[in-house]
């Protein structure tokens, strides 16, 4: 075990709207060491891309703002860093991967002068010597004849082959956070395969931390060996990720893992969905966010929110079934 | 699982290439896309076929033209003994009640302007399925067949979560008592709690209505579980064509292995071989000549870049196209 590269205490990242505050994250830690891999799972609205956008604080201020928490990244708390400094640390020691890269590369732009600008802005290089090394780039992200690719632009690329230059250009500065939000959810499953083996390769040589953002289980056990899963803005369990698919203890992992259709499943059987639709935030029930569609609810779940607790050194449960 | 039920639908050899054109005035065909080319297979009253590939491989087109919402370029759809492509724009009206789609995107294929009650009720008009008060009272029952409430029928579809809204578009689609449905995606624009709940009702609907499902997803785990048997499409063209188990457990094309193998399974302790496929899927303006698998297949032989193989049944109702078999 390494010190931990990014610690994220207490996160809390609200929304203050006309209809009222909307509490996106609401209480989030873990922590990542170098060269580990966490994965974040949770339905859309679970504030799993806010957590993230909170550590690199482009929170769209207002309406969002980040009001309590802390994110240590390299023993330093981001938040108390003016906004000169976080412009070095984005894209240069932390990196962002989006799940649409077709919005996230400028059409108008080649796609090596958009990898050449990140190079040039963090690294000091000159237009020559940062083309040189976006086209070195796209090749290690496995693109043919990337000095050719590195003058076209974006709609000239695949799906799979945008994907790459998003994930050379977030690689460019050798980041030691990678986060990536849902890389893989607009690709089909051949390229995600070629996508996941890359990150994997990349984790492998270059020790990069990768903060892997999915709704996909499947992608988790494969790629992470933590695992976040959030549920209304709230980590409800926190574990290794082999614990996490073999002991589940809280009801809404169980019920995510006892939802997904199994490849391996011999003849036909029922699936089991998670009764119900995911609370409003904007009008979250009073008790544990999840009781409305909980299998085991007790009385107190309508009272009071449930405290988190470690059950195992290493497994973060929060729900009333184990206090 | 029906096996000697009445065949519901045939496709025989179906075609649907679209032009590219280029100029404005003059205009000159410069290009053919060839969608989907030459595809055949039946469906069983019943039944629920699944229809797997990567986008572009013609899966959605394949649909539309089935329903013919997209003119066939060549071949035939015979559903309930009468050949689709044929008929006059009357008679298609009249059995397009019995076929019926549900799309992948359940925001954009309702009008936003429509209350739900008004769009389920708009298609039982048209084919004059009831009339007056029985009307709603036929909306009030599907929406209860669907598991939302009559209290839903004044409310508009953006006060819907994306579940919910699904859920009307199989309202819809059962408004008028069809026999087939063809599903789009319908499952994949959703989280996954609420889309094991709506394979569920699909299958309920299914088992209550008898109905016939062609089932068009990328999620090869989704497909298998609703499906009865499974198409693999490459291309235009389908590679393999099995029962449900059989195809999972003894593939026979190396494109269907590969496309299994590349699943993530939520499962620490399954480790299983992956086969990753080099590239991307050709363009279908410009497919490779001979087997259009060959450029990515680690199998490739000479035969395969001259021949096209042929789709033929290899075993006992386990076709498939590959000159390795």
């Amino acid at each position: 075990m390494g010190e931990a590269l990014l610690q994220v205490r207490e996160l809390k990242t609200h929304f203050f709207t006309d209809l009222g505050v909307i509490k996106a994250v609401d209480g989030v830690d873990f922590s990542i060491e170098r060269g580990d891999t966490l994965g974040i799972v949770g339905e859309s609205g679970s504030g799993k891309s806010i957590t993230a956008l909170s550590i690199l604080r482009l929170v769209p201020s207002p309406p969002g703002k980040i009001i309590g928490g802390e994110i240590v990244f390299k023993g330093e708390n981001l938040l108390h860093k003016p906004e000169e400094e976080m412009r070095k640390i984005r894209g240069n020691e932390i990196s962002m991967i989006f799940q649409d890269p077709m919005t996230s590369l400028n059409p108008v732009f080649q796609v090596g002068a958009q990898i050449a600008e990140v190079i040039m802005l963090h690294q000091k290089k000159r237009k020559r010597e940062a083309w040189d090394l976006a086209s070195e780039m796209l090749h290690k992200v496995g693109i043919a004849d990337p000095v050719q690719r590195a003058k076209e632009y974006p709609h000239q690329f695949s799906g799979g082959m945008r994907q790459r230059a998003m994930i050379a250009m977030a690689l460019s500065c050798s980041p030691k956070l990678l986060i990536a939000d849902e890389p893989t959810t607009a690709l089909d499953v051949t390229i995600q395969a070629q996508i996941l083996e890359l990150m994997v390769q990349l984790k492998e040589n270059y020790g990069t931390a990768i903060m892997l953002i999915t709704h996909d289980l499947g992608v988790v056990a494969e790629l992470c060996k933590k695992v976040l899963v959030m549920y209304a803005g709230k980590p409800v369990e926190y574990a290794e990720t082999d614990s996490i698919f073999n002991r589940p203890k809280h009801p809404y992992t169980l019920g995510l893992l006892a939802s997904l259709p199994k490849l391996d499943q011999v003849g036909k059987h029922r699936l089991e969905p998670i009764e119900g639709s995911p609370p409003d935030l904007n009008n979250l029930p009073k008790g544990c966010s999840f009781v409305s569609r909980c299998s085991h609810k007790k009385p107190e779940c309508f009272k009071f929110s449930p405290f988190g607790r470690y059950l195992e050194p290493e497994h973060y449960v929060a729900c009333h079934l184990y206090n | 699982m029906p096996d000697n039920q009445a065949v519901l639908l045939e496709v025989k050899d179906l075609k649907k290439h679209f032009p590219v054109n280029k100029g404005i005035i003059f205009t000159h065909q410069v290009g053919v896309v060839k969608a989907v080319d030459g595809i055949s297979f039946e469906v069983k009253q019943g039944e629920t076929l699944g229809l797997v590939g990567e986008s572009g491989c013609g899966k959605s087109t394949a649909g539309r033209v089935i329903l013919r919402l997209l003119e066939p370029s060549a071949g035939d759809v015979i559903f309930l003994g009468v050949s689709v492509p044929g008929l006059p724009v009357q008679e298609l009206r009249k059995i397009r009640r019995t076929m019926q789609m549900i799309f992948q995107d359940p925001y954009a294929s309702l009008n936003p302007r429509m209350s739900v009650g008004e769009m389920i009720a708009e298609p039982i008009k048209i084919h004059g399925l009831a009339k007056g008060p029985e009307v709603e009272k036929r909306v009030k029952e599907l929406l209860h067949v669907v598991g939302l409430s009559p209290q839903h029928m004044g409310r508009y579809p953006h006060e819907f979560s994306g579940g919910q809204r699904q859920r009307v578009g199989i309202a819809r689609a059962l408004a008028v008592e069809p026999k087939l449905i063809i599903c789009d995606e319908p499952v994949s624009a959703l989280d996954v709690s609420i889309q094991a709940q709506v394979i569920n009702l699909m299958e309920d609907l299914q088992a209550e209505f008898g109905l016939t499902y062609i089932f068009i997803a990328h999620d090869l785990s989704v497909v298998k579980h609703i499906s009865d048997r499974v198409a693999v499409m490459y291309l235009g063209k389908i590679v393999e064509l099995a029962r449900y188990d059989e195809l999972y457990k003894n593939p026979l094309h190396p494109y269907t292995r590969a496309l299994l193998s590349a699943i993530p399974v939520p499962d620490t302790r399954a480790r299983r071989e992956r086969i990753v496929l080099a590239g991307d899927v050709p363009s279908p303006l410009n497919p490779p000549p001979g087997c259009r698998f060959h450029t990515r297949c680690s199998y490739a032989k000479d035969i395969c870049c001259r021949e096209e193989p042929e789709f033929r049944a290899v075993q006992d109702g386990h076709w498939a196209a590959c000159h390795l078999n």
